[in-house]
């Protein structure tokens, strides 16, 4: 068990929040955890339960203090934990697999070269990683809809900047094995290696929240002109599948 | 046509606000709504609505309106310069806005945020289950000059009604509770703490107040390797500089900073109101005594209604037919709480 002893724990978190965590750095089982313990809760909501969070290894459990006291929430959330080994819980069925149509380098992705030599690939090696890998939406969150999606292959484990530089909707960054898709224009210190016209929260769209934890993204490489082709259509040109 | 408000004139931060958002957290949208949520409670209780009808916050300056119909307002929250047609009105009171007339809000005389009601409420489209714009979340945008906001006819309930709002203006000291990080600071640092002085830094926002201090830094000695989690309103970031933060109604949705603790709800009227130049201080108390501190306020804010004085003319001031007096009176009756 490559767990500490200490996770899965519950933490109070203000005073009407409870904070399960499955521990204190990103882990592929911990995220895995997380989302699988999160979706438990919201299928079958304890009474007195308002509201679910899930995010990278921990799920926030917010409650109505008046009819739920902290210590029976408390003791109704480690029954849950001990139910099962979350860690090795097995990701839901029916996940989307999304692939959103991504322009590499140049103008759109000006730290690509940068990233690809600490990742201590050629930019050409560099883009067949990066819009290839499979990756997993590991939590959405900071901005509306945005997702953190991991895992690179481990010579992506590449330091952020500490120069935060501003980068627009739709970009896609990486660093700590990690790509992260903007949601909204943001400074960041994370590495820009490209850019998507898609837009992770539509607030005027019937389902505003375009991606969820769990979905599967696939960032496949395009043109400049087939992107500049893609920008008005819906979602960016992106396409919507199942995960087999 | 149906009835509107029209906006004549705005200040540069005036937003459709009401309680917030739940459900959408998750996502990373945080729950929005009221900076001081008091006050949406006090406007309530003023118009005899409930308070999940949608207001006006107004940050630092206020707005120019008419109605297109008779109708009521109130104002409450932080206390700005206002009159009707030219006539001075109170603030923390309810008043007929008759047809056509002019209401002129002004700058804030003390605190951060007023708020203006209206009867039934603001009735611009929801959007995710409420009416507040989220600006940083890119939900909704601020009202300016030439917006007509839909209102409804009023049903014609009591107006001249005032009452004395909790002291929320001047600075004091925040209670908090110990969060999940709260052990990353070192004992003695969260002594320091509790023992200095902050201000509000004037590039605060509805993300968050930022506070400025005298003395060493704070700072966690672990701070950097915090994964990033779901962060609440009232918890208390500090930055890699030092610099804490009160997250508040439009903040990020997960954060990667070590938080020292969380402001209790009662007290995050007070976070947000305390104005520049006024000294704002840190407790941390256990957290049963602050289930004790929100029970209290939850009775508070039910009772408010019975608190309703009723708002009479000065005879001084005889010729101004809106210049009232508060006298006692009154008015019985409980507010419930939102769903």
């Amino acid at each position: 068990m490559i767990q500490s002893m200490h996770f899965p724990d519950i933490q109070t978190l203000g005073t009407d929040g409870l904070l399960v965590r499955f521990g204190d750095s990103l882990s592929e089982p911990a995220n895995r955890a997380a989302l699988a313990f999160g979706a438990a809760l919201e299928r079958d909501l304890p009474e007195g339960v308002e509201e679910i969070a899930t995010s990278l290894v921990s799920v926030f459990v917010r409650f109505d203090v008046r009819h739920l006291r902290h210590a029976d929430l408390r003791s109704d959330l480690a029954k849950r934990l001990k139910a099962q080994d979350w860690f090795a819980a097995e990701m839901p069925t029916g996940r989307r697999l999304i692939t959103i149509p991504t322009v590499y380098g140049g103008t759109y992705g000006p730290q690509l070269a940068k990233a690809a030599e600490m990742a201590g690939l050629s930019e050409d090696a560099a883009i067949k990683d990066l819009s290839e890998a499979d990756l997993r939406i590991t939590a959405v969150g900071f901005a509306p809809g945005q997702p953190y999606l991991g895992f690179l292959p481990d010579h992506w484990d590449i330091p952020r900047n500490a120069e935060l530089a501003p980068v627009p909707t739709g970009a896609v960054v990486a660093a700590v094995r990690q790509i992260v898709l903007f949601s909204v224009d943001s400074p960041t210190g994370w590495n820009h290696v490209g850019q998507t016209a898609f837009r992770a929260f539509q607030p005027d769209h019937p389902d505003p929240f375009r991606l969820r934890p769990g979905d599967e993204i696939r960032f496949t490489s395009v043109t400049p002109e087939e992107y500049e082709a893609l920008k008005s259509a819906p979602d960016g040109g992106a396409t919507w599948g199942k995960v087999e | 046509m149906s009835a509107a408000l029209i906006i004549h004139r705005a200040g540069p931060q005036v937003t459709v606000q009401d309680l917030g958002r739940s459900g959408t957290l998750g996502l990373g949208l945080s729950r929005g709504g009221a900076m001081d949520r008091l006050a949406i409670y006090e406007g309530a209780a003023l118009m005899g609505q409930d308070p999940s009808c949608a207001v006006l916050e107004m940050a630092g300056m206020g707005v120019v309106v008419v109605a297109t119909c008779d109708t009521r307002i109130a104002l409450t929250g932080a206390e700005m310069t206002v009159t009707l047609d030219g006539a001075p009105l109170r603030w923390n009171a309810s008043h007929t806005l008759p047809k056509g007339a002019r209401l002129d809000i002004g700058g804030v005389r003390a605190g951060n945020y007023g708020y203006f009601h209206i009867a039934g409420g603001i009735q611009t489209q929801p959007m995710m289950g409420s009416r507040s714009a989220h600006l940083a979340g890119g939900v909704g945008a601020c009202v300016s000059a030439g917006d007509h906001l839909p209102i409804l006819a009023d049903k014609g309930e009591e107006a001249g009604l005032g009452l004395s709002p909790s002291e929320r203006c001047s600075g004091g000291t925040l209670r908090v509770v110990a969060g999940p990080q709260t052990a990353v600071f070192q004992a003695e640092m969260l002594e320091r703490f509790e023992q200095t002085a902050f201000a509000r830094d004037p590039r605060s926002n509805r993300m968050g107040v930022k506070l400025t201090y005298d003395g060493d830094r704070f700072g966690a000695a672990d701070g950097r390797s915090i994964v990033s989690e779901v962060v609440v309103p009232g918890d208390i970031q500090i930055t890699g500089d030092g610099t804490p933060y009160i997250l508040t109604a439009e903040s990020q949705t997960t954060g990667g900073y070590p938080r020292i603790g969380t402001v209790i709800p009662s007290d995050m009227p007070k976070a947000v109101q305390t104005p520049a130049g006024a000294n704002l201080r840190f407790q941390f108390i256990d957290l049963e005594a602050a289930l004790e501190v929100e029970a209290r306020d939850a009775a508070a804010r039910q009772s408010l209604k019975s608190q309703l004085k009723r708002l009479v003319r000065d005879p001084h001031d005889i010729r101004d037919l809106l210049s009232y007096q508060l006298i006692s009176g009154v008015v019985s009756g409980s507010e419930e709480e939102p769903k």
